[in-house]
């Protein structure tokens, strides 16, 4: 799933943290943004590409794909909902 | 050495410790220790040699072949010990692989052990066929991956070591040649082998006998080669000094885990559902995984969102229970489960819990009784 071409409305740097951190921030972000805006989660660690969309499928958000932040980093894409964060 | 003690922390109010990772290794069969105490006096000569400690040594050996030949429903010519589950995988595969006329592709499920995706990266090539959420290989996809011309092994394991759900290795039915390997270490005793495999794998200190003794499987007339420096043993698939001792005690062991599985599995497979059932139902955020009914009887994984998975098995450890983890933060490589990743759930948080043979209704409900709270407290730490 290619998330190219998607606008974030805002980017959580998680490049330095580690598992499950980077779902953890995710989480407590979700509010940040109104229902139907995208946060992009950008993480270098290996385990965010499964966890993401498993968040998204447990929480009901819609997993929208991955693509890069500036710096080439992995960037995940997630679309808000509804309103509960975590 | 001073008061040396094998006490481990302390289980449920004060009890010994809850062991609930039988499938990392289990405890050693009563039908094994006996036979292993006796065997390490009678079984210690060559069983190459001709003089009488020697043919009391080899007369164990065929014995232990005869009766894991007969608990597994094959020919004792076809049974071969090696010197772990791992070693078997390798030289199972491998062997098929340098025997193969066709090239040297392996199809395998996303999903095998890494012994399997081990020996792939060591000795051949490989072709990972996708498994579905419960991480289930379909059998169409396998058969439908392993029809080119440089295929020369299909892999496909008995029932996955991580999340317990079993595969459909009786119902491939592959093209002209191809053979078929099974990795059967996570179930070898506690369920029939699968039909249509020409190589098969298991491990003795995964149904209760010692470490050290692997099972290889090799079916008359399968196009299976040494993939190994040869050695001047007794058989000649396998390299080094039989340990005729623990390959006694193995075939001890899975001769009564046999004879015993039709009491064990059902005890077992309702056990595990309690837990699947009261997990799923008294812990928030928590996906229990792999195939609800298709599975090993045993053996039961979930993650939970937030967690880390290494606080979480020293948590549960502190508080009496040993359970395994396939988080990225508990593995060596700090990456996360293939297998998880493979079904695409949750890979942090994650607990695998199996039974041991003799495991309660007490010791599951006193698990599930303290899981919600270690969880509850451990979110709280990061302030969910």
């Amino acid at each position: 799933m290619s998330g190219r071409g998607t606008s974030v409305d805002l980017e959580l740097d998680c490049r330095d943290l580690r598992c499950p951190m980077p779902i953890i921030e995710l989480a407590r972000h979700l509010a940040d943004v109104e229902p139907g805006r995208v946060i992009g989660v950008v993480a270098h660690d290996p385990a965010a590409r499964a966890d993401v969309p498993a968040w998204c499928r447990m929480r009901e958000q819609e997993y929208v794909g991955e693509d890069v932040a500036d710096d080439g980093a992995p960037r995940y894409l997630v679309r808000r909902v509804r309103g509960a964060a975590s | 050495m001073s008061n040396a003690s094998t006490a481990g922390p302390g289980g449920p109010a004060g009890d010994r410790p809850v062991d609930l990772d039988a499938a990392s290794s289990t405890t050693l069969h009563p039908a094994a220790r006996e036979v292993l105490l006796a065997a390490l006096d009678r079984g210690y000569a060559d069983p190459r040699r001709l003089h009488g400690n020697a043919r009391n040594a080899r007369l164990l050996l065929d014995n232990a072949r005869e009766a894991t030949a007969a608990a597994l429903g094959v020919r004792p010519d076809e049974v071969t010990f090696t010197s772990s589950g791992t070693d078997a995988v390798h030289r199972g595969l491998l062997g098929l692989v340098r025997g193969s006329r066709r090239g040297d592709l392996v199809v395998h499920s996303a999903v095998e052990h890494s012994a399997v995706l081990h020996a792939v990266e060591w000795g051949a090539r490989g072709l990972s066929v996708p498994v579905d959420g419960q991480g289930r290989a379909d059998a169409h996809d396998v058969v439908g991956a392993a029809t080119g011309h440089d295929v020369a092994v299909v892999a496909l394991q008995t029932a996955n070591h991580e999340v317990g759900t079993l595969q459909d290795v009786g119902a491939l039915e592959l093209s002209d040649g191809v053979p078929l390997f099974t990795d059967a270490c996570a179930s070898m005793g506690r369920l029939p082998l699968p039909d249509g495999w020409a190589v098969a794998a298991g491990s003795a200190h995964k149904w209760g006998g010692p470490a050290g003794v692997g099972v290889l499987l090799v079916r008359k007339g399968a196009r299976w080669r040494n993939p190994f420096p040869g050695d001047d043993r007794v058989d000649e698939r396998t390299a080094g000094f039989e340990n005729v001792p623990a390959a006694l005690a193995a075939a001890a062991a899975l001769q009564a885990v046999v004879a015993e599985r039709d009491e064990v599995n059902p005890r077992h497979h309702a056990l595990v559902d309690v837990v699947r059932r009261r997990v799923a139902a008294e812990v928030p955020d928590v996906e229990v995984v792999g195939d609800p009914d298709v599975r090993l009887p045993h053996l039961v994984t979930f993650s939970c969102l937030y967690l880390d998975g290494e606080a979480l098995v020293h948590e549960l450890d502190r508080r009496g229970f040993g359970i395994a983890s396939g988080s990225a933060c508990t593995s060596s490589t700090l990456a996360p489960s293939h297998v998880l990743e493979a079904m695409g759930v949750l890979t942090h948080g994650n607990v695998r819990l199996s039974l041991q043979r003799d495991a309660t209704r007490a010791q599951v409900d006193a698990f599930c009784d303290a899981l919600p709270d270690v969880v509850r407290e451990l979110r709280a730490r990061v302030g969910l």
